[in-house]
């Protein structure tokens, strides 16, 4: 099948290095401390995030670190197909993916005796929910106010027909092609999370590497504008 | 969950404060460079597809069985490949009996994603009848002792058991075509599996920050580092999976050092392993080879030999085989010192020699000539019609070489 056509546009009609439409808003869910909707094209989250609040069960405590948890799931409506997949395996490997990334970013030292829930559902899946939650769960987490080091972005890149891409959606990633999916901290310039799948050489990967970060660049911009708007609307409310 | 980590064995501040300070200059607790590699040590299994992986004090058994099922959907002419890891609970406190932990799924899909997403495994000659029945192949990855570094140890018992993997011949016919008649070990030599490329997996740890790297970290190096990269690479220098699941962040280049040298590690333990499992299969090819040259020596008597060579290549010297064989010969010998006489049963001499047996004999080869001459679908009746003669031949054969070679020994 042909992914990149001769004029070098994609399925949907996207360019190489193009994203997807990306809508982000902050404070959807009332009761939660902080919560966000993140959505890339077809794809969308929704990330809810309360606490910091007390451990419930003191033997998970950690020492002098607040206790991040995590909890990633898909809604059966999220597929075209309907399967039951609730705790399966691959949405505990996220779970914890997912929060090894956040513990990363948060600075837990600050909140010892606590703990943080990170809720996450996939309410429209189309490729790249990884990212899109771990986007969310950032916006989620600076809205509830939680101490950070940086704001976690991530983004996947792929490749196929000999081109690198952009922000694959399902029919790109379910085609068999590679799958890279990048993490950063971008003010720090690290990588916290990087995961790829099927089979690359070396240089092809460091290009699609190349191109998966400065996606997250692009996101991190983006994710910040959102935040700094959310800011500005709570600066008027109080003012008013 | 809440069991786990109440289980947990924390190293004290003491420790880790030394095992981090050492590697500040570049010193490990069990004295190995930053880059170095604990002892491989791979051991197999008396049946097809079983491992026994040893890397350090990490100690992982693999198993492969195949079963004929019905393919997916979206996949009518693949067969499937599946991981499924235990973690005994007599390797490590904190591993728990029932449901496989957080820790247990991730290795799982680290392995599951470096074999199968890269292609190593070819799954479409796995197909035996499109949409209907396909092989599945499942690995079974127990770990019996945690030293550290799982992942390496398993995917290295991963590879070596679907290396030595054998699974059963399987040919369709019966009514359309639509059955599957499996053939049982003895019957046809069972087949391996098409293996493409063999996808390593190296785990680097991460210390101070990111700053200091650390291949194949050890259990008390687990405890302590800070951040943890899986990289699965094949001696093409492919990359086929990485996985760094979040922690602490490091910087691209320090990844970019990894991949370069785990890619660079790749071609020694596809060595390694290809060598083992060499080894192994020669040994294995040695066994039969002794006792088929038995069989070759009988060979000489009789015009069967024609069929019986015809009925060796189609079990390819397979040693189950010539086991049944015996037994059927042992058998027939046996018959026929209970119904005829002694006399029949010394060779060919002696049976033109006297009267009646003698005439049941020829007719007994030239039922045997016309059979062969059929061709194989009375192969099976052959071999055990004329095998009473050669029989006990066959059977002092096996012994009689020993004492030659004892005798020219002595000599």
């Amino acid at each position: 099948m042909e992914y990149v056509n001769p004029e070098g546009l994609r399925l949907d009609g996207r360019r190489f290095n193009e994203m997807r439409q990306i809508v982000a808003e902050v404070g959807v869910v009332s009761k939660a401390d902080g919560s966000a909707v993140f959505e890339m094209g077809n794809t969308k989250v929704i990330a809810a995030v309360y606490g910091p609040r007390e451990i419930q069960n003191k033997s998970q405590q950690k020492n002098g670190h607040a206790l991040v948890l995590c909890e990633y799931s898909m809604a059966h409506f999220s597929t075209g197909d309907r399967r039951r997949q609730k705790n399966d395996r691959r949405s505990t490997e996220l779970s914890l993916v997912i929060r090894q990334t956040m513990e990363a970013c948060i600075l837990t030292e600050l909140l010892p005796h606590s703990q943080i829930d990170i809720f996450l559902q996939v309410l429209q899946a189309d490729g790249g929910t990884r990212s899109a939650c771990i986007n969310a769960a950032t916006l989620a987490l600076a809205d509830a106010g939680i101490p950070m080091r940086d704001l976690a972005v991530s983004c996947s890149a792929g490749y196929l027909n000999s081109t690198p891409l952009l922000d694959l959606n399902y029919v790109e990633d379910s085609a068999g092609g590679a799958d890279v999916t990048v993490g950063i901290l971008p003010k720090l310039d690290k990588v916290t999370l990087l995961q790829m799948d099927a089979k690359l050489p070396m240089e092809t990967f460091e290009t699609v590497f190349a191109l998966a970060s400065e996606g997250c660049k692009a996101i991190a911009e983006r994710v910040r504008e959102v935040l700094q708007e959310n800011t500005k609307q709570l600066e008027y409310r109080r003012a008013s | 969950m809440e069991g786990r980590l109440a289980n947990m064995w924390r190293l004290t501040v003491n420790e880790s404060k030394f095992v981090e300070t050492a590697l500040q200059y570049e010193l490990r607790v069990d004295g190995r460079g930053l880059y170095d590699y604990r002892k491989l040590t791979i051991k197999f299994g008396k049946e097809y597809g079983s491992s026994e992986v040893q890397l350090g004090q990490t100690h992982v058994m693999g198993f492969v069985t195949a079963q004929l099922v019905q393919p997916y959907k979206d996949r009518p002419n693949e067969g499937s490949l599946s991981i499924f890891t235990e973690f005994s609970p007599m390797a490590d406190p904190s591993f728990e009996p029932g449901r496989p932990g957080e820790s247990a799924v991730e290795l799982g899909r680290i392995i599951d994603r470096g074999l199968r997403e890269s292609r190593a495994v070819d799954t479409e000659s796995l197909c035996v009848l499109a949409g209907k029945k396909v092989w599945s192949v499942r690995i079974d990855l127990h770990i019996l002792d945690n030293g550290g570094n799982l992942v390496d140890a398993a995917n290295i018992a991963a590879l070596a058991a679907l290396m030595t993997f054998r699974r059963p011949d399987c040919t369709v016919g019966g009514e359309n075509s639509q059955e599957v008649i499996i053939h049982s070990l003895e019957e046809r030599e069972p087949l391996p599996l098409i293996i493409h490329h063999l996808p390593i997996a190296f785990t680097f740890g991460f210390f101070n920050n990111g700053n200091i790297v650390v291949m194949d970290p050890t259990y008390v190096e687990e405890e302590v580092m800070c951040g943890r990269m899986t990289v699965t690479v094949n001696a093409n220098g492919d990359i086929c999976a990485i996985q760094k699941p979040g922690e602490e962040g490091v910087n691209q280049s320090v990844i970019l050092h990894c991949l370069r040298l785990a890619s660079s590690r790749a071609a020694a333990t596809t060595k390694i392993i290809r060598e083992e499992v060499e080894a192994y299969n020669r040994e294995k090819n040695l066994q039969k080879v002794k006792r088929h040259s038995t069989l070759a020596k009988s060979e000489v008597f009789g015009p069967i030999v024609v069929v019986k060579e015809g009925h060796k290549k189609s079990s390819d010297e397979d040693k189950s085989a010539e086991i049944s064989q015996e037994h059927v010969e042992l058998k027939n010998s046996k018959e026929q010192e209970a119904v005829a006489s002694p006399a029949t049963f010394k060779g060919p001499e002696t049976c033109s020699v006297s009267s009646d047996p003698a005439i049941k004999g020829k007719a007994n080869d030239s039922g045997d000539a016309q059979k062969e001459v059929t061709g194989d679908v009375e192969m099976e009746d052959t071999p055990e019609v004329t095998k009473h003669k050669d029989g006990e031949k066959t059977l002092r054969d096996a012994v009689k070489p020993k004492k030659k070679k004892r005798k020219n020994k002595s000599t």
